[in-house]
Formats: C-alpha cells, structure tokens, sequence
C-alpha cells in the first residue's frame, strides 16, 4: 500500500508551498500534474484541506479542465489538433488515422501504454495545419505517412525504455 | 562575428527550426566561422519556416525554407556573406508579403531578439512608458480614448472607454489582466507577440496599471503554448531586472508587478468572466453581468481586461500619439488589424494592415489562394463562433461594422480557408459539437442547445445520406428554430454565437444540407 500512495509528499509539498498564492488551486493542479503525471484521486483530501476549501470545490475543478486527469497517460501522449484550420486540411482524416495505427478510439492509450491519444482544439499553429502536439513539441504540416513514422518511433522508444526498465 | 537569426517561435519549431538552429551552430564551430546565434520572432511567412536571417553590412538576407540538411549546404554557398543560394529570398523587408504590410503593432516581431530588454529600447521599446510616466493617468487614458483603439480580443469594445471605467472605479487594490486564452481555429497572433516580442504586452500591461491605478497584473495564457509561457516569463524576469517591472517602475515610484498564470484547456476560459473564475482558482463558470469586471473583476476588484494585441498595440499609441494610431484604418475601425491567414491557404501566416482590406485582397493577393490548388469555396472569419463566408461576399472590407451588417465578425482577425471539398454539413455540426463540448454549464441554451444541436445535424445528415429531402428541410427547420433560442437565450458569446457558422452555412451552402429543390430554388441555388 506505501508504494500506491508514493505521490504523497510531492502532493504536500506543493501545496505547502503554493498555499499562499492567490486563487492557487491551477498552479497547484498543475505542478501536481507536472511532477506525477496525473492527479490522484486520493490527493483531493489533501489539496482540499491546504487550501482551506471542499473537496467538492477540487474535484469539481480538476473535472472541468480538459487538461487534467485522474489516472495516468501513456508515455507519450499525442494530440491531433482537430479545430477548423486543420479541419480544412484533413485532419479528421488524421485522427482516424492515428486511431486506427495505435488500435485506440479517441482519448484511448495503447495496451502497451505506450501512447496515449487526445484531441485538442487549436495549437495555434494555424498557417502550418494540420498540427499534432506530442509531449508539448508542436509539429505542422503532418501527413498520415508521417504521422505513422512518429507513432512508430514512440512506440518502439516507449517499449525500449520499458524493456530496458 | 556575424549574426544568424532563426526563430524560436513555436511555428518555425513545429518544422524543424530547432534542429537548424543546432545544426547552424555545429558547422560554424566545425569550420571555426565566429556565428553569434539570435533566436528571433517569426516574421509570419510560415511557408517559408524555417527563415533563417544573416545579418551583413547592407541589412539582412534571408534564406527559406531551410531544413536541417540544407545548412552544409548553405555555409558552402557563403550565406554568411549573404551570397545566393537555391533558398536566397533577398531582403526580407522586400519580400511583397512583407513589404505590402502595415506592421504598427508587430513592428519589432522577427527582427529584435524578444526577450533582451536592450534589444528592445534600441528599437524603440519602452518610450510609450517614459511618455506615459510623464502624465496624469487621466491623460493616458484619454489618448487611448483619442486613438480610437477597439479591444483586439474579438468583441471590438473601445480600450480607453474600459479603462476610464477602472480608473474612476474605486477600489484598495485594482488589477489588469491579458487575457491570452487565444482558443480560436485561425488565429495565432497573440502567440507571436508573445514569443516574438513579449516586451511589448508587458510595457502595455504596465502603461495600463499606471492609467488606472493597478499595481498588479496577471497574463493568463492557454496551456497549448508552452513556449510562449517560456518567452514570457524571460521577458518579465529582465523587465525586472532592469527596472521596469517591479516596486518602481522605471524609477516613478509607482509599482506594477506581473505574473503568468497557465490555463487547463478549457476554450470557455477565453470568456473574460470564466476567465476570472480561473484565474481565481475556479472552475471557469461563465459570470452574470453586472457588475462588469472593470467596477468588480479578479477577486471582486475593479480589473482592466484585454487581449494581448489590444496592450501591445497601446506603447505605440503613446509613444508616436494618438493620431498617428488612428490615421490608419476605415469608419470606427481605427488602427491596423494582424490577420491570421489559416487553413486551406498557400501563403498562410501574419498580414498586419489598416482596416479596410477585402477578404479577395487578402485571400489571394496575399495568401496566394487555396493550399490544395483547388477553388476556396468559403471562409470562416473571427474562429469557431464566427460566420461562413461565401465566395459572392469576398469583397467586403474587414471593418468591425460592415461585417456585422452581415451577420459575421472580424473577431480576433483570424481567416480559415476551406476549398471545395469541404462539407458544410459536417462543418455546422462540428460547430454545435464544440460548443457542447466546450460549454462551461451555466446556462440551459448553451449547455443543453448545444447537445440538441449535434443531434439534429446528425438528423439532417441522414435524410441527406438516405436522399430524404423533406426529411432534411423539416430537421433544418427545428435547427434554425434551435439557433434562435440559443441566440436569444445563452449567457455569453459561446452559446450566443455558436449558432452563427451553423446559420451561415445553411444559408450560404443549402446544397449540402440536402434539402429539396424548390427550397434550395428558393435560396437562389
């Protein structure tokens, strides 16, 4: 059981320090997210009794944000941007096509747990569309052959890494 | 020593700018050639990223778009001489697209290195603060009054009005806050400055706490730009450092502190009230007006809100006066707009010009038509809340009140261009489906209008699919029946506005829809 809850002093930690700040619930989320990969269900208590609000109050923020999760990502997460700008240069063609390459619907990670697959909605990167982001590196002018190439690339890194693991 | 100039801006980096850069970097060590490097802004000719600059006696020469194996190449050819090169562009201020601008607020964006303050006062940066400590905040609120500058961010409400309305509010402590959530498909200009010239937000931001009294400020950016949030928080640390961020600005006795904080994703929190309730550590609930945000804003306190383009085009109206800002422009669109040339389009990037240039002009003078080759079929102007444009409307000027005459909106200045493969349908169902997706709740229309809407699209597709085309006109009817009341009946812009592209597209392009012949004779098809 010690191990499961092994994000327990980073989760302390930052709300030690980040208490203070003004409205600090989203740095708060954010750095927990940054440094675990996700936010603990069972770290709600904690970030509720820091700051002095409900868990109600918490839960409730961390569910309205696309950008915040409650169990953990791939190891690479990607994101197929699919607003308007890509729209008009295929990139609903593109997610299927990265869903159909990883074996995942939308939103879906890999049984390997390789890659995890989101939308997202503008990148701002609009005169290069389509656009993916994969772990927060912005790439423009994505084809699906190229697509298939950086897929390929993290799954075969990602279960390297977990071999070698 | 001689000065290389490849952008850091996440555009130029999402093809390949950074390996360029690297690569540049280890050839002139390897052939021991003295190359200071200097990540720039971009210039907004995406196609040509990545555009890399020498500088020489004569000014700049420019080579795009380079990739990574093209720089053995390029040292071979002596680009540092500025000899040519198969990617030679010449002069990059004589490249038309670039030379036909009217660059007022993106002046400095390609050409300084955006986070050195020194960079930027030697390129007239910080002389609009200087004047504005020299006058009564009264003052410097009238001269943005005078300048005739409207909010950039998409509604178009006069800046110095807003911030006469701080200013005379009272209140302990009073904030300002740049709202940098740009969540709209096509636009991209408040990125650039912030990783092109984030100097010259942060001396607008501070011009605005001085008027009104603020002496704290908050940018709050959209987490998809991770290296504008990088830019940023260099730029403030030397803005501090050397004075003009801090207890004293500039030496006046006056404070004015700054602070990034980061969004979670949430396209509702470009919404100035949800925006707040984030900033606040909330979920980004629409709020009921009133009370404005400007008598009680951030933490209930008289707040200053703008968007990026809107504080970053204020150090200019300062620094060369009112008039000369709105000597530019047509009606009560005073200024220059940066438009944002996206989507199916050859030449996308940043055109800044006066208001008053078509869409035609634009589209093909400057975006070279469609990417794909093909006819551009229709444009959607002003992001995901913004009209379809149909070819027969290309030349209206882009000018805040003609395109309401229309039904559609300037907005944040950004074009997406679709050619004709575009499906209008799937194109109105998308724009309920990222409403429902995107609603923060509130309100009934928005929230459950949205849902309904997705539904009834999906009905409308069928009928087409299934050639039922009474069927069609009967679910397109309840849809402009739905549009109505979400119109009507929503709290904010999200719910209110959603209904415009959905509109739009039925009107403009019935053929896909598949409704009957005498309606579509009716509309003209």
């Amino acid at each position: 059981m010690a191990d499961t809850r092994a994000w327990e002093p980073v989760v302390n930690r930052v709300v030690t320090e980040l208490r203070a700040v003004p409205g600090g619930l989203l740095p708060i989320l954010h750095a927990i997210q940054h440094e675990i990969g996700y936010i603990p269900p069972d770290a709600v208590p904690a970030i509720a009794d820091g700051l002095n609000i409900s868990r109600a109050e918490v839960h409730g923020v961390i569910s309205f944000y696309h950008d915040f999760r409650s169990e953990p990502a791939g190891r690479h997460v990607v994101h197929v941007c699919r607003a308007e700008s890509c729209q008009a240069m295929g990139a609903e063609a593109l997610l299927a096509h990265a869903c159909e390459r990883l074996g995942v619907e939308v939103h879906g990670t890999t049984p390997d747990g390789s890659v995890t697959l989101e939308p997202i909605y503008c990148l701002g990167n609009c005169a290069l569309s389509p656009a993916i982001m994969v772990d927060h590196r912005v790439h423009g002018r994505i084809s699906q052959q190229r697509l298939s190439t950086m897929l390929e690339a993290l799954q075969g890194s990602a279960s390297a890494a977990g071999a070698a693991r | 020593m001689t000065r290389v100039y490849v952008p850091r801006d996440s555009g130029a980096l999402s093809v390949g700018a950074e390996a360029v850069a690297r690569a540049i970097a280890a050839e002139a060590a390897l052939r021991n050639l003295p190359v200071e490097l200097v990540r720039n802004g971009s210039r907004g000719l995406y196609w040509l990223e990545p555009f890399v600059e020498v500088e020489l006696p004569s000014g700049r020469a420019a080579y795009g778009p380079v990739t990574e194996a093209d720089v053995t190449d390029l040292f071979g050819a002596g680009f540092l001489q500025g000899k040519p090169h198969r990617l030679s562009l010449g002069k990059p201020e004589e490249i038309p697209y670039l030379a036909k601008q009217e660059r007022l607020t993106f002046e400095r964006v390609g050409i300084t290195d955006p986070v050195s303050v020194a960079d930027y006062e030697a390129h007239g940066g910080y002389r609009g603060l200087r004047r504005a400590l020299t006058m009564q905040p009264a003052d410097i609120v009238e001269a943005v009054v005078q300048s005739g500058l409207r909010g950039r961010g998409g509604a178009a409400f006069p800046t110095g009005i807003k911030w006469k309305t701080v200013l005379g509010a009272v209140g302990d402590q009073k904030y300002v806050v740049c709202n940098a959530d740009e969540g709209d498909s096509g636009t991209f200009s408040d990125r650039m400055i912030m990783e092109g010239d984030p100097l010259v937000l942060i001396e607008g931001m501070t011009i605005a706490g001085i008027a009104v009294g603020a002496t704290r400020g908050y940018i709050y950016l959209r987490s998809e730009y991770p290296d504008a949030l990088v830019a940023l928080n260099q730029a403030i640390k030397g803005a501090t450092a050397e004075g003009w961020l801090g207890r004293s600005v500039g030496g006046s006795g006056k404070a004015f502190e700054l602070e990034v904080r980061v969004g979670a994703g949430a396209y509702i929190c470009g919404e100035e009230t949800a925006m707040l309730e984030s900033l606040e550590g909330k979920r980004g609930m629409v709020r009921f007006k009133p009370p404005l945000p400007a008598i009680a804003g951030l933490f209930g306190k008289p707040t200053a809100i703008n968007n990026v383009i809107s504080f970053a085009s204020v150090p200019l109206v300062l620094d060369r006066g009112a008039d000369f800002y709105r000597e530019y422009g047509m009606g009560r669109s005073r200024g220059t707009l940066p438009i944002q040339l996206a989507g199916n389009i050859k030449h996308g990037g940043l055109v800044e010009k006066a208001f008053g240039v078509s869409l035609r002009e634009l589209l093909y003078d400057y975006g070279g038509g469609s990417h794909s080759g093909r006819p551009i079929r229709a444009v959607q102007v002003g992001g995901p809340l913004g009209a379809f444009i149909p070819e027969s409307q290309f030349d209206l000027p882009l000018d805040y009140e003609a395109f309401a005459a229309k039904n559609a909106m300037v907005g944040h200045g950004g074009i997406v261009a679709f050619d004709d493969t575009v499906d209008m349908a799937a194109m109105a169902r998308y724009a309920m489906e990222f409403c429902a997706i995107e609603s923060c709740g509130k309100c009934t229309p928005c929230r459950i209008g949205s849902t309904r809407g997705v539904e009834v699209m999906d009905r409308v597709l069928a009928a087409r699919q299934s050639k039922d085309p009474a069927a069609a006109e009967e679910s397109v009817a309840l849809l402009k029946d739905l549009c109505d009341t979400m119109i009507a009946g929503s709290l904010c812009a999200l719910g209110g506005m959603a209904p415009f592209p959905v509109l739009s597209a039925v009107q403009h392009f019935p053929e896909d829809f598949g409704l009957p012949t005498a309606a579509l004779a009716a509309a003209g098809r």
